[in-house]
């Protein structure tokens, strides 16, 4: 059963990013990233991390793509043309990638062999277990976090916003 | 056969069959209780009262013509309104809706999702209903629908930040996120709505904005952008649109339930076996009968909120508010008033 | 015992890994660029998760909930600029923002 699990939403994984990666529209595209996502939640149920999965559907697919579907429709980002002949020498490194990335499986699986994880006990499971160890022993990154986050707040909105010299100089040509 | 599935999938039957319900009634509701606000007879002429309004109402909706623009973006044209009906029937899943059933030597509690993390699965699967609304205005290829539906998820995600620290303070005094330790904490005090009455308020506000129901509804309002986002769609899919607005309403207001006025329970009242899971499962439907019957009179009392109004009260007025009734709950449990 | 072998996951991230990398280096669309970007940090996710797994500890459950954190005010502030950007440019095509090319 979880095998059945796992091969579904990795090939759907799998299926999604490529999409995410190859397709035009870039509507398509951050459509497909949900789906990537919410595939990747479900792996870490899978892997016993149940808190990690809901607050990836929560933050990632409910926040951030929604941000990019936003920003994609506000610049009206339109269909990207492929380049029909590609760079010189691009199927070459093309190629070149590939069989690096399979001489690196290769050696994952010599190294590691294939080791099974320990059973998924109720306790590993908890969120008690990990709240513990949030709020215990990496009580320091998580107020940084927090302040990094305010700052990024207050970043993008500085970022975002029009720029006001447009009006200074509008109210001094209009004042005398 | 393994007893747990066959347990939940009876469970399922039972709330599908229930949510399923909901719209043919909550359309009688609306239309009798409008016209009763506005002083007019409304629906009377099919069946005792005008009962049999819903089935008129089903069987046009599936012999309309289904009408889809040329130029529309036909995959996600047709998968919108699926995407919306999908959250909404989702989010019910951890709402306990009766105390734990002694069954054969096991305890089966009543709710489908027995997660550890119940009301987070809430909020994420809500959060997912911003695409329906994104893909339908979009795919449209219509002007007025893309207006509407970037409305209606900047309204969205805009509310559901008060909607998320609403929910969270309701949750601190129970320390836990199952729904089901809630309502026990809430048999063991008060219901929540007394001490965090302020959280309450912004809980309520902010389910009306995320529903799209009057005073916030400028995305879809008639008089506004035509019909907002569905403006193209037509027979089924339209029909499909108005049932995951009225079962996210319904959603919304067993979450409140849950959370503020003590969900299946009353105080006072023990619940013995199937006798008590009964009563348990029809305190529920009484109460969430109320808040939607609430839904209902809101809507035709009050005037509808401008989108630079309904902006600025979601961040500069519920926000604010919600934090500072998150960090008085906290103080009040750590102090140990709660 | 679980049935799916940790190195399965392993294998599935860094699949994403490279895929996510490849549209990193190919797109010329500044968002999608950023996608492929979400997509390697996605992948980073499920290998810390997969080990947390294997070696019984809560460390990378707690590491991946700080790269959320992250890429959320990634996202956030790297969005802001696309649309400053926008507004002098008027495009997002990467390859046209030359300035400081030599």
């Amino acid at each position: 059963m979880e095998t059945l699990i796992f091969a579904l939403f990795a090939s759907l994984a799998l299926g999604s990013s490529i999409v995410v990666v190859a397709h035009k529209n870039p509507i398509y595209s951050t459509l497909s990233l949900v789906v990537t996502l919410f595939s990747v939640a479900v792996l870490f149920v899978l892997l016993g991390a149940p808190f990690l999965g809901v607050l990836q559907i929560l933050i990632y697919a409910g926040a951030i793509v929604v941000l990019f579907l936003f920003v994609v429709m506000l610049l009206n980002v339109q269909r990207e043309e492929m380049p029909h002949s590609g760079q010189p020498g691009q199927r070459v490194a093309a190629l070149l990638g590939a069989v690096v990335f399979a001489a690196f499986l290769v050696l994952l699986f010599w190294r590691a062999g294939s080791p099974q994880g320990q059973p998924l006990t109720e306790e590993f499971v908890s969120l008690k277990a990990l709240a513990r160890q949030l709020f215990s022993t990496y009580l320091l990154p998580f107020e940084i976090v927090g302040l990094l986050l305010l700052v990024a707040v207050i970043g993008a909105t500085v970022a975002a916003r029009k720029p006001p010299e447009v009006e200074e100089t509008a109210s001094k040509e209009a004042a005398p | 056969m393994n007893p747990e599935l066959v347990a939940t999938v009876i469970k399922l039957v039972v709330i599908v069959g229930f949510l399923i319900n909901v719209v043919p009634v909550m359309l009688w509701v609306e239309r009798r209780g409008s016209a009763y606000i506005q002083d007019r007879p409304g629906p009377n002429r099919l069946g005792p009262l005008g009962l049999f309004q819903g089935l008129a109402d089903a069987a046009k909706f599936m012999f309309k013509e289904d009408v889809t623009p040329a130029a529309a973006d036909k995959p996600l044209f047709i998968m919108a309104p699926i995407l919306a009906l999908l959250p909404a029937f989702t989010t019910f899943a951890v709402i306990p809706f009766g105390p734990d059933l002694q069954v054969g030597g096991r305890t089966v509690p009543l709710l489908i999702a027995n997660a550890d993390t119940g009301v987070l699965l809430f909020l994420a699967v809500a959060s997912l209903s911003v695409y329906a609304l994104v893909m339908a205005g979009y795919a449209s290829n219509n002007k007025f629908s893309l207006m509407g539906a970037i409305r209606a998820s900047a309204q969205l995600i805009s509310y559901e930040l008060a909607l998320t620290l609403s929910v969270l303070a309701a949750i601190i005094p129970a320390s836990s996120f199952h729904l089901a330790d809630v309502i026990q904490y809430q048999r063991d005090h008060v219901w929540s709505v007394l001490p965090q009455f302020v959280g309450f308020v912004v809980f309520v506000i902010a389910a009306f904005a995320e529903t799209n129901r009057l005073p916030f509804d400028l995305p879809e309002a008639e008089s506004e952008l035509v019909a907002g986002f569905h403006t193209e769609y037509s027979a089924m899919r339209f029909a499909t649109f108005f049932m995951a607005e009225y079962i996210s309403m319904t959603c919304l207001s067993a979450l409140g339930v849950t959370l503020y006025l003590g969900g299946w329970s009353l105080p006072w009242v023990e619940y013995h076996g199937w006798w008590g899971a009964i009563l348990g499962f029809a305190t529920l439907i009484a109460k969430i009968s109320v808040c939607l019957a609430f839904f209902v009179w809101v809507r035709w009392t009050f005037p509808r909120f401008r989108y630079d109004q309904l902006m600025r009260l979601g961040w500069k007025v519920l926000l604010p508010l919600a934090i500072a009734n998150l960090i008085g709950v906290s103080a009040a449990t750590v102090a140990g008033w709660l | 015992m679980s049935p799916v072998p940790v190195s399965w996951y392993l294998l599935l991230a860094a699949a994403l890994f490279a895929i996510g990398a490849a549209g990193a280096l190919t797109r010329r669309n500044g968002i999608s660029i950023f996608l492929s970007i979400e997509l390697m940090l996605n992948a980073a996710n499920l290998t810390l998760v997969a080990y947390a797994r294997q070696l019984g500890d809560h460390t990378g459950q707690v590491i991946v909930f700080f790269v959320m954190a992250v890429a959320a005010a990634e996202a956030a502030v790297g969005l802001a600029l696309f649309i400053a950007v926008f507004r002098n440019r008027l495009t997002i095509d990467v390859n046209r923002m030359n300035l400081m090319r030599w």
